[in-house]
């Protein structure tokens, strides 16, 4: 999937990576798509909770040998 | 949409429970709440200038695992817990159970203290020392990071009364 800015927020726990994110989405503009890395199991849910909250659009959620992928689109 | 607020108090002075106050305000604030915390008594320590004044004790504290942040895995599943009264009488117990609960921090990719409360800031959550407590401890302004705000009980509910979430820690 292309993507305009990655974070990588592997071996980060919680909260770091919703943070982290919430930064690294403040740097795109709307409707760019913004990629994530995490090894935090509970980022699956918690991404998911983000974007359902702040209306930035989670495109998928992909699992990896134990690495999180997201691509999530702002608002 | 109305911004969503949240309030929470925070009134323990201690390492581990420094946690909860700033993670939960942190996050609402990622996610778009406007927050403030309120710290009074031992809440207090947390914004303090230095916060190597947070300390983590197992006295007491049967619900914290004493286990070791480093060695092979066989060693780091021992749970160390022992009698409060042999506790209470090694010198030093507390800063080592404090600098073993930091490595573990640090070994788990969980934030610091320090890191959290800057995050926090960054957000701009509000923070407001109850002045009362303040005095109580013999505390001085100067004693406190810049950008707090003090007031009392009255102050917190002019925010808290408006809030969607409310959470006393």
């Amino acid at each position: 999937m292309n993507f305009d800015k990655e974070l990588d927020a592997r071996g980060l726990n919680c909260p770091l990576p919703i943070l982290r994110a919430k930064k690294a989405l403040a740097d795109v503009g709307s409707g760019q798509v913004l990629k994530i890395l995490s090894t935090d199991p509970g980022s699956v849910k918690d991404f998911a909770a983000f974007a359902k909250q702040t209306g930035n659009e989670l495109l998928s959620t992909a699992e990896a040998g134990g690495e999180f992928t997201f691509f999530m689109k702002k608002k | 949409m109305d911004t969503k607020k949240m309030a929470i108090i925070a009134t323990k002075g201690t390492l581990d429970w420094a946690y909860p106050p700033f993670i939960l305000a942190s996050t609402a604030a990622a996610l778009g709440y406007e927050t403030q915390i309120f710290f009074t008594f031992y809440g207090l320590q947390l914004v303090r200038k230095d916060l190597s004044v947070l300390k983590v004790s197992p006295l007491g504290n049967p619900g914290m695992p004493m286990k070791m942040p480093f060695g092979p895995k066989w060693f780091k599943s021992i749970n160390w817990n022992m009698p409060n009264a042999i506790q209470a009488i090694i010198p030093g117990y507390e800063n080592v159970a404090t600098a073993l609960m930091k490595q573990t921090i640090a070994n788990n990719g969980v934030a610091t203290i320090p890191d959290l409360r800057e995050l926090c800031q960054e957000a701009e959550v509000k923070f407001i020392a109850c002045q009362m407590t303040v005095e109580l401890f013999g505390f001085e302004h100067s004693d406190f990071i810049d950008g707090l705000e003090y007031g009392g009980a009255a102050t917190f509910f002019e925010f808290a009364g408006e809030t969607d979430i409310c959470l006393f820690i």
